[in-house]
């Protein structure tokens, strides 16, 4: 069996050995949840040493043929694009297990609930198989629901658990649409991917087909990030969700779409994503000032970060709407790095809350002094968001900024773009340091206490991936390269032929674009160093 | 002739004629075990039907061509003995709220409605379809109205009752209408004359009646008013029945009519089918949403279900018609789940409201875990039957869409209409997983005490829902093979 089929078991099987461990064995429901995210973590880093960058295909395959009629298998690899995931994914869920002292009352569900989110979309991320990919999504997607409405926090907790669940839903069930409607359309009979990529290189999909189903991918996945204007589910859902559940689903969850979309509609449908993506780059825009402003205006410190993390979303769709290698090598980057990073924000909320009872930011303030580590692991999580160099995040807003202005028809949301994050991101997450850690203490507060040894390691772990991949991006950067050059490359003839020109001005526009490009991976060199 | 091919259907009558006479000879203390024993033979019947010995699986046809055993009908005939068993399991543990001293009667009614059902199945011939559907629909009215002391059971009797002969009349004018122009009643030989009367508007509307006369039975828009009324009125394991049984046996011989007598005539009516499908499932899950009332919810969910199952009839294609076979085991498992829970803990309240099911998480966390999964298959979520039932579907509808010359628009629509009624559906379905475990509303938490049958049957109910969802190779190998040779 491969690697990934017990990266994504472990905490599977945990689930389903706690059904039968009964509910008052507290330490060992806690101790398998944790054991088993622990091995799985521990795996997904082995995996990511032993993966060999820019070989041909994927990697750890395995497959078993799961309902032959229809062509569904159990089909599980990694190349370039999820192995990243996967070690974030892994990780983050090792440090949501973690988190989840939080939680006091029926712990043993909510371990069971928290493992299967964990395990399914680790899955969802190995698969190789339509069926599959979406089926894990959704066996994950479904305990957030029932997590938000359990142990959600707050007078808005129906509310949001319906909203969420709704809204995420009707996501899903779009891009099971368009997931279908490719299946029917490419004629392969099989939901294998690499088969269906396949087929469609040899008899390319009719460009009206690609034209009803790329948009169903499009805004089905899109809902599942929060693009804007479908994003209203996203702060509110996470500013109700206990910690260990949006810590999963804001770090975790959200990347699926952003995954489903680099890995299945760029590549299958070239031309109608070719003409969608203005369209995209525009409701990027949306994201990144629209949400940003929002973000701004948050008394509550859990929805300010909800929508900041809407608003880096709006960077990676920025990367993917570039279509060139360096544009979405950046927004594979960005989906590694938020991960880490807002599954740190969110645990950090999650402690403050455990310890204040509130998240307003009215009545928080002056708290380093009282959590010195909790503090400035928050500051150092505030900086990371609006782009410091050194963590991660940094590199791969920069390489997005890189790929998306080396396309002449992005300029003016390039810049849009960079004012979103450096000043607007600046301004909410300075603001909130400000009240939340610095200033006078309120008498309350006195009795608060930091984080002792064992509550300061999944901060400590996921702090210490983002200075990993912020001062050595090239570990990510050697292996996303060459299978993002393989997506990308079938652009090259759709650009060439779009453009309106003759052949004169093509050999010239050719030339400047491979300055660009060269340019641009001069640039992304530097980074990497 | 081969009549041994009937000897399932004989077997069947014989139990319930036990039954009904073991109620002489059994003391008013040991009734339950009256069921039991229904369900040790019903049980019986079905292993040496499904380990293909006896005379169960041999094919070929009988009566003149009027009754045949094809790959269908004894998919169909294990999905019924599958009901049927699990409503008696449910009918035992309802016993004590039927009319004192009857209870041998209502199991022996429901066996005998399992064989109309067992010889819908098998109907390959007009005649033969009217009798099996009278054989159903004439015992229902008796299960419908069994709580004689209930004004509401009766109420729903009396409905069921003028609504079911309506539409038997316009069945049987239907056939008549169809026999006096072509001079046929048996589906194969009428599939060979039929194109030749493709003009006639009175065989037509023949054709156009014998569905209105199948609608009733599977609550499809406009001939779904009953259902509701009905389905919380009658007495829980017969709605259990009517929900799981009497659909599937209208969908069975919806399937024969349409695909095996009329094939031709079928093509045509794409058009129809599409829109009755949409209508009927937005019909149901919108009125759905603002019920209170757990038993006419599902009443109304079920119209939706029978929209959901009418996709796959209006796709046309064989793997819409697998889809539909799937489709309904999964439903059988997850309806009769529901009906287990409600039929054991809301039986002793006055109505069947959801907010009576408040802390059923800390009184019965099986019977919890239960209807949870039941509501969250319904709603058609992975990796649940319901989900994998959908997902054939729809994809049939998608394919349908791409071979259709001119309908791909209403084909894509219809698509559209099914996802928003899935998405209203998993508001009202949470609603209840919400009054299970998140639900303030109650003061009543003890604990409630479960019978080993009705522990066995949750079990068997829970396997199903996640073996139809996780390993759906099996079943739907069978329903491919099922509708490969009865369907052309």
């Amino acid at each position: 069996m491969s690697i990934l089929t017990y990266i994504a078991g472990w905490p599977l099987l945990a689930a389903l050995a706690l059904v039968v461990v009964p509910r008052n064995y507290r330490v060992i429901i806690r101790g398998i949840a944790i054991l088993a995210t622990a091995i799985s973590a521990g795996l997904a880093i082995k995996m990511f040493c032993q993966f060999v960058p820019g070989s041909d295909g994927f990697q750890f395959v395995e497959q078993h043929t799961w309902v032959e009629s229809l062509g569904i298998s159990y089909h599980v690899g990694v190349d370039g694009l999820n192995v990243g995931l996967i070690l974030m994914g892994a990780i983050v869920g090792f440090a949501s297990t973690l988190c989840a002292f939080e939680i006091q009352s029926r712990e043993k569900e909510f371990y069971i609930l928290l493992l299967t989110m964990i395990g399914g979309i680790l899955a969802a991320f190995a698969s190789l198989d339509l069926f599959f990919f979406y089926f894990l999504h959704e066996l994950a997607l479904v305990p957030t629901f029932i997590m938000i409405g359990i142990w959600g926090r707050g007078e808005k907790k129906n509310y949001a658990t319906f909203q969420i669940t709704l809204y995420l839903s009707i996501g899903a069930l779009i891009a099971l649409i368009g997931l279908i409607a490719l299946y029917v359309q490419s004629g392969a009979n099989s939901f294998d991917i690499p088969k269906i990529a396949e087929q469609l290189k040899a008899n390319p999909m009719s460009v009206n087909a690609q034209h009803y189903i790329f948009p169903l991918l499009l805004f089905g996945f899109g809902i599942l990030v929060s693009l804007w204007p479908f994003h209203s589910w996203a702060p509110l859902g996470y500013a109700v969700a206990p910690s260990p559940t949006s810590m999963m689903h804001a770090g975790v969850l959200k990347k699926f779409g952003l995954y489903g979309l680099i890995r299945i509609a760029l590549p299958l449908m070239p031309q109608a994503a070719h003409s969608w993506m203005n369209i995209l780059a525009w409701l990027c825009v949306g994201n990144i000032l629209y949400v940003g402003w929002v973000a701004m205006r948050q008394k509550d410190l859990n929805l300010l970060i909800g929508n900041s993390s809407v608003a880096h979303m709006g960077f990676i769709f920025l990367g993917i709407a570039s279509l060139n290698l360096i544009g979405v090598t950046g927004a594979v980057l960005i989906m590694i790095a938020h991960g880490f990073l807002a599954a740190l924000t969110f645990a950090l909320t999650g402690y403050i809350y455990r310890q204040t009872g509130t998240l307003q930011m009215s009545e928080l303030g002056g708290l380093c002094r009282k959590l010195p580590f909790i503090g400035t692991a928050l500051l150092m999580a505030a900086m990371a968001g609006c782009g410091l160099p050194g963590f991660a995040n940094f590199v791969g807003e920069a390489t997005v900024f890189f790929g998306a202005w080396s396309q002449p028809s992005l300029h003016v949301i390039t810049v849009i773009g960079l004012w979103g994050a450096l000043v607007i991101g600046g301004v909410y997450m300075t603001r909130a340091i400000r009240t939340v850690l610095h200033g006078p203490l309120p008498e309350k507060w006195n009795t608060l206490t930091d984080a002792n040894f064992w509550r300061k390691l999944p901060y400590a772990l996921l702090l210490a991936s983002l200075f990993v991949f912020g001062i050595w991006p090239r570990l990510l950067t050697e292996k996303i390269n060459p299978d993002v050059a393989k997506i990308v490359a079938v652009y090259q003839p759709v650009l060439a032929v779009s453009a309106p020109v003759n052949t004169l001005q093509k050999t010239a526009a050719h030339k400047t674009d491979s300055a660009a490009g060269s340019a641009a991976n001069e640039q992304l060199a530097i980074v990497n160093k | 002739m081969n009549s041994s091919l009937i000897s399932l259907e004989v077997s069947v009558i014989a139990i319930g004629l036990v039954l009904m006479l073991a109620d002489f000879f059994v003391p008013a203390e040991r009734r339950r075990f009256i069921c039991y024993f229904g369900i040790v033979a019903l049980g019986a019947l079905l292993l040496i039907n499904l380990s293909g010995n006896g005379n169960c699986d041999i094919q070929g046809t009988a009566f003149n061509g009027a009754y045949i055993n094809d790959g269908l009908a004894i998919f169909f005939k294990r999905f019924f003995m599958i009901a049927a068993i699990l409503v008696l399991f449910i009918a035992a543990e309802f016993a004590d709220k039927l009319a004192a001293g009857a209870v041998a009667e209502y199991y022996s009614l429901i066996v005998f409605a399992l064989a109309g059902m067992l010889f819908a199945a098998s109907s390959n011939d007009f005649a033969m379809l009217f009798v099996s559907i009278e054989l159903i629909t004439i015992t229902f009215y008796v299960l419908v109205s069994f709580q004689r002391s209930k004004i509401a059971s009766l109420e729903a009797g009396v409905k069921y009752l003028i609504l079911g002969a309506l539409s038997s009349a316009f069945l049987i004018f239907g056939i008549a209408l169809i026999w006096g122009t072509t001079g046929e009643l048996n589906f194969t030989k009428l599939a060979a004359v039929a194109p030749q009367f493709e003009t006639s508007k009175i065989f037509l509307l023949g054709v156009l009646l014998v569905l209105v006369g199948l609608g009733f039975k599977i609550a499809a828009f406009p001939f779904q008013i009953w259902a509701p009324d009905v389905y919380q009125g009658a007495p829980t394991p017969t709605t259990a029945f009517l929900a799981v049984g009497s659909k599937a046996a209208g969908f069975v011989l919806l399937l024969r009519v349409l695909f095996t007598a009329l094939p031709t005539v079928t093509m045509h009516w794409e058009k129809l089918l599409i829109v009755i499908s949409a209508i009927t499932i937005l019909w149901g899950n919108l009125c759905a949403l603002p019920q209170r009332n757990l038993k006419r919810m599902l009443g109304y969910s079920s119209i939706a279900h029978a929209g959901y199952l009418l996709l796959g009839v209006a796709a046309l294609n064989a793997s819409g018609q697998a889809a539909i076979l799937y489709y309904l085991a999964g439903y059988l498992f997850t309806t009769l789940a529901a009906f287990l829970v409600i039929a054991v803990v809301l039986r002793h309240l006055d109505n069947t409201d959801v907010s009576g099911l408040a802390g059923l998480s800390r009184r019965s966390p099986l019977l919890a875990a239960t209807m949870t999964i039941s509501m969250v298959s319904l709603a058609g979520i992975p990796p649940l039957a319901g989900f994998f039932g959908k997902f054939l579907l729809l994809k049939s509808v998608v394919e349908a869409a791409k071979a259709t010359h001119g309908h791909e628009t209403a084909y894509y629509w219809l698509v559209a209409i099914a996802l928003t009624g899935v998405v209203i559906s998993i508001y009202y379905y949470f609603n209840v997983v919400r009054a299970i475990f998140w639900s303030k509303d109650t003061e009543d938490l003890s604990p409630i005490q479960l019978s080993a049958p009705a522990k066995l049957t949750a079990c068997v109910c829970i396997a199903g829902i996640f073996w139809l969802g996780l390993f759906p190779n099996t079943v739907l190998n069978l329903a491919q093979q099922a509708v490969a040779v009865a369907v052309q």
